[in-house]
Order: structure tokens, then C-alpha cells, then sequence
């Protein structure tokens, strides 16, 4: 009996210890929309992960204070040549083993399902943005006001329904301060359903293996209060309703809206292809080391077909989808690139 | 050298080199003929060319190497003798066709080993890439192989996988193999030349698997999903063809596990008085031969779209992705118990003998077994929660994968009252017992996690996943598979491996594992997704990752040490011919190592196989004394 007895209280002891430990470092990166919650929002991510800290503590001491107690209490001394006493098992026991875990399953698939139904309640009221995502980029699409953006930009409080689709492969949205991930299908729409509750910057990366530059598929997301999200709405819309009067102000829009600086960058930066700044005029090397002068044609052909040219430092073959433009497209988007010396 | 040469192995070798270069010959010839280009840049020959070539390899090696002449012979009216008498003895035979169940138990076990071995250096290339932010060698500039660095990074990632995936199925057939005939008292396996044949299927299939590296690779994870897996390299059709090789394999494995429990047992050997590692191998062995088509329907069809232009997955021909992810699922899930039963199996079955306790709750182990089985099949889709399949599938897969924690749940609280009041012996094999219990342990906690939607939503494609996977993989194969090559050592050889050697490589092993899975999950649920080369180093995950790499390397060094102990034993280890581990078991009571033959004298079961503690109790008695018949 007195081993029963220390055993258990050892089990209450050990589950309250590595909850404590396990409480008290943060295991969460901060929670900034109100699916993730906080451990008091019933319903919510954090707030299910607390009992699931609970439960796995529990569990965890349960087998492992039994177990090492026995190890040492139990462990064969020296010169002792028995065997241990003959039990074979206790039907009672196993039946209780399996009803109590069973019980314990049902009540954790309930509030599981229940966080489910919370997380994805839809508010009448929720803003849409259209999400586009390609090899190695994100486009967002605000419909109503028509623009179009490199970076997702979401008012405070208020609920937003991403529609996401895919031009290539299967990718997946994710911002580990929102919790939830969805990933985002070709040929299909699916929808990611987020409520920001915290102002701040955060990153979208691709959660699911999309190719060779998977890992630098991320884009920005900025949490920004009504007000300030509304001038940036003003902002854009003015520019794009600018833009639209030149060629190079077209360039501009159709690049952010195929997504093309989300791999060539305009500042420099090496990402998954060639940098645009500086591009036109410039003689390029390419994979087969020749030189090639980066004028009409040659960027003409390489968007038409990325794979005709290949610059040197960059991967064969070339992720960059082959992109239907017209011809006066084109050539705004050429005139664009001439803009960034 | 020259017996090297004139082996088995070399036959078949150089018959799939022929093989290859017939099957390439015959596509660009009619491609030629046809006035289709018949080469291509990459990788000289067409896809279809190097398809056509991996597939006659394979089937060409399996054909001259000599693990089918027997049927060959029967089909041409020609009588063969039931055992073939063995020509070879030391290394020779296990590079050379035996139908000894024996022999192919550890050529199961040695090819296990080397892809373990392979995978596992992947592992440390990558890992060391990983130890710090930013790209360190795997650069974009880099090429090898004709992959830059991040391609090279996914090629090596996915390899991992399925090199390890099918390492682990062919030791758990080399375990099986070895053990389940001695235990049931059978001569050999119930069909003996389809045992050779599995085993010799799988040596061609590691090549054309290993190959895919040098084929431009593949960046999709071993989970291969289109539309990913339709773009890139063709290397990712040297890696659907291996693992139909291998898959193949394995359906004919579990085939004849399940007829030799049924059929073969010894006399009065019950259903309910076989050893508790049986039960095991045979639920392991019922979903290998039920779900394994599965996978290699979904790469068949991957392959036919890539070859043939078919849109089973592209939603431009009216495909659909996600139709791909539940059928590779529905093997690729019960898959993991395939892993893990005969583990556990091996747990139940060696802590009586080191506890000196009967296996606690007998029948209730095995059924559950089974019901871990079974269970396995419906849960497949709790991979898929984020994936955009229907909505309203979320909630009964969570239900079914919750309920897998109630057998398994049975077994952990059998194996402690198993423990509990024993006389625990601390030898090499039950201390990889006891760690592979906690570690398990670790899995099995973290599993309701994921399966709990909402949470899963965070964690699925993280760091976090990778960790718990890697618990219940170390924990159900890796910790049991060298609790398994510790205890049955002595059984082969008739001597055993250094118990000091051991006790270190399960004390450098156990913490640093530890260190690994927790380091993983820690940084999984901050933010840390899979499958990724390089990572922001704004995410402050430098210190984790650099301390991850330095247990990957502590882990490879004790493997390091087990390998020396394991083949240094084999010739100078210390004899061990009799019952070294005092166990009740039937092929311990024979002495080592075993005859060809198995038992020269055939035995009855006469009591319960685990009744330690019992005076005057005996699980099997021989017909007549076995030792004299041996000296």
C-alpha cells in the first residue's frame, strides 16, 4: 500500500511541477488574432493548448513516476538470483485503463471540435482580400478598392476572409502570431478566416514545400489601426489611379500584381532572381557564360520564356512561370525596369 | 574478391546494369524511329527512357541473380528439393540467395543498416547546413549533381525520409524474419522462395531509390505531392520506382508472415500462447499487405501524368490535388504503426525476461495490437486538416485518431504493472527497452496535440510535427530495433556484443535524442516550419538549431559505436552459446547460435510463455533432449 500511496502523490506532484515548467516559459510566439486568443478565451487556439499542457503533463507523470520508481525500488540487488512475484494481469484494471482514457478522448474531441466551430465563425461584416500565391511569392488583392499589393496590409478588430488560390503548386499561409494555417490549392479557392488583434509586423511564410526557394517565400503583414489602414488605402488607390497614366506606372502595377518583384527585387537584394535595379542596359553573364546586353529583347524574351537565358548564380531550371502578357504590357513593364537605375 | 564477383549479388548487379541499358535502348530507339527527339539535355536520355531503364534494371536483377530459378524450374517440369543445401558459409552466404529464414533475417537487417546508415548522413549534411542562419554551403551558387543548394537541401531532406521509411521496413522484416519462425517452433518461413524473393526485391529498389540523387534529385519530401512532384526533376520517378520495388517487397513479407503464423505454429501453440512479439508482427504484417498498393497506386499515377500526359491531379484537366494526399495517406499513415508495432512488439516481449515478471495482461497487449491496427486505417486524414480538402471531414478524423491513444494507451499502462514489483536487470537490451518506453512516451503525449484541430492548425508543417514524428520513430523502432540486435545477437552468432560499449552508446544516444526532439518542438511551436533550408535569423532560432546539430552528430557517433561493437563481435566477442539472458523463450533454450534447421527436435507448448516467477513453470518441452544432439 505505501508504495501505491507515494506513487501518487509523486504523480501530483511531477504534473504539477512540469505544468508549472512548461507554463512559465512562453511556448506560443504572441498571439495577435483572436482565433489564437488567450488562454481564457474558451473556444480559442491558446486557450484548448492550455488544457492539452494539462492533459500531456498529467500523462507524461503518470507513466513516467511509476515507471522510474520501480526502477529503483525494484531494481534486482546484488546477489539476488529470484525471479519477481507471478502476476499476470487484472481484467478490473485493464477495463478501468480503457473506459478512463476513453472518457478523457471523447471530452478532448468535443472541445476540440467546439474550437473548431469558434475559430471559424464567419463575421457578417468581415472585409474580403483575394491571395494569390505563386513560386516564391504572395499578391494580395483588395477588390473593392482595386489594388493590389506585395504586402498585406489588415485593419485592427476587424474580421477578414482571405480567398486564397494557386498559380503553380500547393502552398500554405501562415503567420504563427494568427496560429492558423490553410494552404492554398490550384484550381480551388479556400478560405483563411483571421480577426488581428494586435498593431504590429509580422511575416506570412509558405508552410508547405512548394520548391527550391520555399524557404524565402515570405511576405510582410502589417497590422495597422482603422485610420492608418484606411490612408494606406487612400495612398494606394491614389497611386494606382497615377500610375495608370504612364507606361512605367503601368509597369509598376502589372509587376506587383503578378508578383514579379516578389522574386526580382527593385533595391538590390539578391532574391530567388535577378535584382531589377540597375538591369536595363547592363551586360548580363549567363549560365553557358556569355554576355548578354539587357535590352528589349532580351527581357522581352526572358518573360515570355525563362528559361530561353539564364543568369549566371541563379537555379536551372528557372522557377518563374511563363507569364500570357500582350505586347503593350510588355513594354510598360520594360519601361518600368528602365525607371530603376 | 573473386568470390565477391561470382555472388549473388554481383550477378544481379550487373544484370540490372544490362537491365538498365536495355530498358533505356528501347525507348530511344523507338523514339529514334519514330523521328522524336531521342535526347534530351538534362540527363542525356528522355524521362520515359530512364523509367523504362530503372524498371528492367530492377526486374532484371530480381531475374538473373537466382531468387527465382526455382519457379523457373517448376514452370519447365523440373523437380527441385524442398531445402537447398547451403554452399556457403561466413560472409558469403549473405551476399548470395538463402532460404534459410535465418540468412535472410540479417540480409534484411545488413541492407536495413546501410540505408539507416545513409539516410542518416543526409541527415548531418543538411543538419550542418542548419546549424546557423543564412546559407553556409548549400549555396544558391553551389551545384552538384546539377541542383544548386537549396535544391540539393530538399533532394537530401526528402531522401532522408524514404531512405529511413524504408530502412525501417526492411529491419522490422529483418527482425521478423529472424525471430518469428524460431518462436512459433517452424522450420522456416511458410514459403521460404517467396522470402528470398521479397528480400532480393528490395537490394535493386535501394539502387533505383539512391539513384534519384544523381538524376537531378527531387524537392518534394517524401511525401511527393503533386503538382509539385509532376514539375520536377526525373529523378522523382527514380524515387516513386524504388519505393514500388520496395512496396512490392514488403506486400510479399507481410503475405508470408501471415500464412507461417497460421500455418506453422508448434504443437498446442494456441492463438493466445504465442509470444507477445508474434501478435505484433502479424498486425504489422496485415497492414503491409493491405495498404501498401496504396502508395504506389498515388506515384503510379503521379508517374503516368508525368509520362503520359494523364490529369488525375492537375485542375486544369479537371484533376484534383488533393485526391493525391488521400490516397498516399491511406497507406502512409497505417504505415507508421507498420514501423511501430513490431517495436512495441519487441518491448512486450523482452520486459518480462529483464523484469523477471509475467507480461502483464497478456491477451489485452495483443488485442490491442490489433486494435492499433485497425484504428490506423481510419485516421488517415488528420494529415490533411489544413489542406483544403471538405470542411465537415475535420471532425470524424479527429474523432478515429483520438481513439488510437486508447490501445496504446493499454500497452503503456501493461508494460509498468509489468515493471512494477519485478527484479529489474539493467543488461544493454532492456536499458534501449526502458528509453524507447519514454521516448514513446514523448510521441504518444504530443499525438492528441495534432490531432486536436484547431491546435493542429499551428503545428502541422512544423518543426513541432518533425519532433513528434521523430519520438514515435525512435521511440516504436529505433530504441526497440537495438533492443532487438543487443538480445538476439548471441542467437546468430554465439557470442555477444560488448555490453560496456553498449551501455555508452545507449547513455550518449538517450540525451542527446532527447535534446533533439524537445529542441525541435520548442522551436516548431515559435515558428520554425519543415522542410526549409535557411531561416530568419530574426526568428532567434540560431542557438536551438546549432545546439540540434551538435545531438545530431552525439547520435551519429553512438550509432558510430554500435556499428564497431556489432561487427567486432561477430568474430571476437564474448562466447555466449546458452541461454545468456535466462529467458523462457523456445530459441533460447537451444544452443547458439542456431542450426540451419531451426529445432532439431520439435517442441510442445505446455504452459504460458511469460509465467516468470512461477517454480516448477515451462513454456515449451522437447520431444527429447535437445543439447545432446548439438555437442
Amino acid at each position: 500500500m505505501r508504495h501505491y500511496v507515494i506513487v501518487g502523490i509523486l504523480v501530483i506532484v511531477v504534473t504539477t511541477l512540469t505544468y508549472a515548467g512548461l507554463y512559465s516559459v512562453d511556448l506560443l510566439p504572441v498571439a495577435a488574432s483572436l482565433q489564437a486568443g488567450s488562454i481564457n478565451d474558451v473556444g480559442s487556439i491558446d486557450w484548448l493548448w492550455n488544457w492539452e499542457l494539462v492533459v500531456m503533463s498529467f500523462l507524461f507523470a503518470l507513466i513516467i513516476v511509476p515507471m522510474f520508481y520501480s526502477l529503483i525500488v525494484y531494481r534486482r540487488r546484488k546477489g539476488d538470483t529470484s525471479d519477481g512475484e507471478h502476476i499476470e494481469g487484472n481484467t478490473t484494471l485493464e477495463i478501468v485503463w480503457t473506459v478512463l482514457p476513453l472518457i478523457l478522448v471523447f471530452a478532448f474531441a468535443y472541445m476540440g471540435a467546439y474550437s473548431l466551430g469558434e475559430i471559424r465563425r464567419v463575421d457578417p461584416n468581415a472585409i474580403t482580400i483575394k491571395v494569390e500565391a505563386r513560386q516564391f511569392t504572395w499578391t494580395f488583392e483588395y477588390p473593392e478598392y482595386g489594388i493590389f499589393s506585395q504586402e498585406l496590409h489588415l485593419p485592427v478588430d476587424q474580421q477578414v476572409v482571405l480567398k486564397m488560390t494557386s498559380k503553380d503548386v500547393i502552398h500554405s499561409f501562415w503567420v504563427p502570431e494568427f496560429r492558423v494555417k490553410q494552404d492554398v490549392v490550384p484550381g480551388r479557392v479556400t478560405e483563411y478566416i483571421i480577426t488581428p488583434t494586435l498593431l504590429g509586423n509580422y511575416k506570412v511564410r509558405c508552410a508547405e514545400l512548394c520548391g527550391a526557394s520555399h524557404y524565402s517565400m515570405q511576405n510582410a503583414v502589417i497590422v495597422d489601426s482603422q485610420v492608418n489602414f484606411d490612408s494606406w488605402i487612400a495612398e494606394q488607390a491614389a497611386v494606382a489611379s497615377a500610375s495608370s497614366q504612364t507606361p512605367e506606372g503601368l509597369g509598376q502595377l502589372l509587376a506587383v500584381k503578378n508578383g514579379c518583384t516578389g522574386c526580382h527585387s527593385i533595391d538590390g537584394t539578391k532574391l530567388t532572381g535577378p535584382t531589377w535595379l540597375g538591369l536595363y542596359g547592363r551586360d548580363v553573364v549567363l549560365t553557358d557564360g556569355t554576355l548578354v546586353t539587357a535590352n528589349d529583347t532580351y527581357i522581352t524574351e526572358s518573360i515570355l520564356d525563362s528559361n530561353a537565358k539564364i543568369v549566371e548564380g541563379f537555379s536551372t531550371p528557372s522557377p518563374m512561370p511563363a507569364y500570357i502578357l500582350t505586347q503593350e504590357e510588355i513594354a510598360n513593364i520594360i519601361a518600368y525596369i528602365k525607371t530603376l537605375q | 574478391m573473386k568470390r565477391f564477383f561470382s555472388s549473388s549479388l554481383a550477378r544481379g548487379l550487373l544484370w540490372q546494369l544490362i537491365g538498365t541499358l536495355v530498358g533505356i535502348g528501347l525507348i530511344t530507339g523507338i523514339r529514334a524511329a519514330m523521328r522524336l527527339p531521342a535526347t534530351v539535355d538534362a540527363f542525356f536520355f528522355t524521362e520515359p527512357a530512364w523509367v523504362l531503364g530503372a524498371l528492367f534494371g530492377g526486374l532484371f536483377f530480381v531475374s538473373a541473380n537466382g531468387s527465382v530459378s526455382d519457379w523457373f524450374k517448376w514452370a519447365r517440369g523440373i523437380d527441385t528439393p524442398e531445402h537447398h543445401e547451403e554452399h556457403y558459409t561466413g560472409w558469403e552466404k549473405y551476399i548470395n540467395v538463402s532460404l534459410d529464414h535465418k540468412v535472410i533475417g540479417v540480409q534484411y537487417t545488413l541492407l536495413s543498416l546501410i540505408l539507416i546508415c545513409i539516410g542518416g548522413l543526409f541527415a548531418l549534411i543538411f543538419r550542418t547546413e542548419l546549424a546557423a542562419s543564412e546559407l553556409q554551403f548549400l549555396t544558391v551558387d553551389m551545384k552538384l549533381f546539377s541542383q544548386n543548394g537549396p535544391q540539393l537541401f530538399n533532394t537530401l531532406m526528402s531522401l532522408h525520409g524514404m531512405l529511413m521509411i524504408q530502412g525501417i521496413l526492411l529491419g522490422v522484416a529483418g527482425i521478423i524474419n529472424y525471430v518469428v519462425p524460431l518462436l512459433l517452433g517452424a522450420q522456416d518461413m511458410a514459403f521460404p522462395r517467396l522470402n528470398a524473393f521479397s528480400f532480393w526485391l528490395g537490394v535493386p529498389g535501394s539502387i533505383i531509390l539512391l539513384s534519384s540523387l544523381v538524376l537531378g534529385g527531387f524537392d518534394t519530401g517524401w511525401t511527393g505531392y503533386p503538382p509539385l512532384s509532376t514539375r520536377a526533376p526525373v529523378g522523382v520517378q527514380m524515387f516513386f520506382l524504388g519505393v514500388f520495388f520496395l512496396g512490392w517487397s514488403s506486400i510479399l513479407g507481410g503475405l508470408n508472415v501471415v500464412a507461417t503464423v497460421i500455418r506453422v505454429r508448434a504443437k498446442s501453440m494456441t492463438a493466445f500462447r504465442m509470444p507477445i512479439f508474434v501478435w505484433a508482427a502479424v498486425a504489422t504484417s496485415i497492414i503491409t499487405m493491405t495498404a501498401t498498393q496504396l502508395i504506389g497506386l498515388s506515384f503510379q499515377l503521379v508517374m503516368f501524368q508525368r509520362l503520359l500526359g494523364m490529369g488525375f491531379f492537375d485542375p486544369a484537366k479537371g484533376g484534383n490535388p488533393i485526391l493525391y494526399q488521400h490516397l498516399f495517406w491511406f497507406y502512409s499513415h497505417p504505415a507508421v504503426y507498420v514501423f511501430v508495432l513490431p517495436g512495441l512488439g519487441v518491448i512486450s516481449e523482452l520486459l518480462p525476461v529483464f523484469a523477471r515478471k509475467p507480461l502483464y495482461g497478456y491477451r489485452w497487449i495483443a488485442m490491442s495490437s490489433l486494435g492499433i491496427a485497425l484504428v490506423g486505417f481510419m485516421v488517415w486524414a488528420h494529415h490533411m486538416f489544413a489542406s483544403g480538402m471538405n470542411e465537415y471531414l475535420r471532425v470524424p478524423f479527429m474523432y478515429s485518431t483520438l481513439l488510437v491513444g486508447i490501445p496504446t494507451g493499454v500497452k503503456f499502462f501493461s508494460w509498468i504493472a509489468t515493471i512494477w514489483k519485478g527484479k529489474i536487470d539493467f543488461h544493454t537490451p532492456m536499458l534501449f527497452v526502458l528509453g524507447a518506453i519514454v521516448v514513446f512516451l514523448l510521441g504518444g503525449i504530443t499525438g492528441p496535440v495534432l490531432a486536436a484541430i484547431s491546435v493542429d492548425m499551428h503545428l502541422t508543417d512544423t518543426y513541432f510535427v518533425v519532433g513528434h514524428f521523430h519520438d514515435t520513430i525512435f521511440g516504436g523502432f529505433v530504441f526497440p530495433f537495438f533492443a532487438a540486435l543487443y538480445y538476439w545477437f548471441p542467437k546468430a552468432t554465439g557470442r555477444r556484443m560488448s555490453e560496456t560499449l553498449g551501455k555508452i552508446h545507449f547513455w550518449i544516444m538517450t540525451p542527446s535524442f532527447l535534446v533533439l526532439q524537445f529542441g525541435m518542438m520548442r522551436i516548431g511551436l515559435l515558428g520554425m516550419r519543415r522542410r526549409v533550408v535557411d531561416y530568419d535569423s530574426a526568428l532567434g532560432f540560431d542557438f536551438t538549431h546549432l545546439v540540434l546539430t551538435i545531438a545530431g552528430y552525439l547520435i551519429a557517433i553512438s550509432i558510430a559505436l554500435f556499428l564497431y561493437n556489432f561487427f567486432n563481435s561477430i568474430k571476437n566477442g564474448e562466447k555466449a552459446e546458452g541461454n545468456v539472458w535466462n529467458s523462457r523463450s523456445p530459441e533460447w533454450q537451444v544452443p547458439s547460435p542456431m542450426p540451419m534447421h531451426n529445432y532439431d527436435q520439435p517442441f510442445e507448448v505446455v504452459g504460458e510463455p511469460y509465467d516468470y516467477g512461477l517454480p516448477g513453470s515451462k513454456y515449451v518441452e522437447f520431444a527429447a533432449p535437445a543439447k545432446s544432439k548439438h555437442q
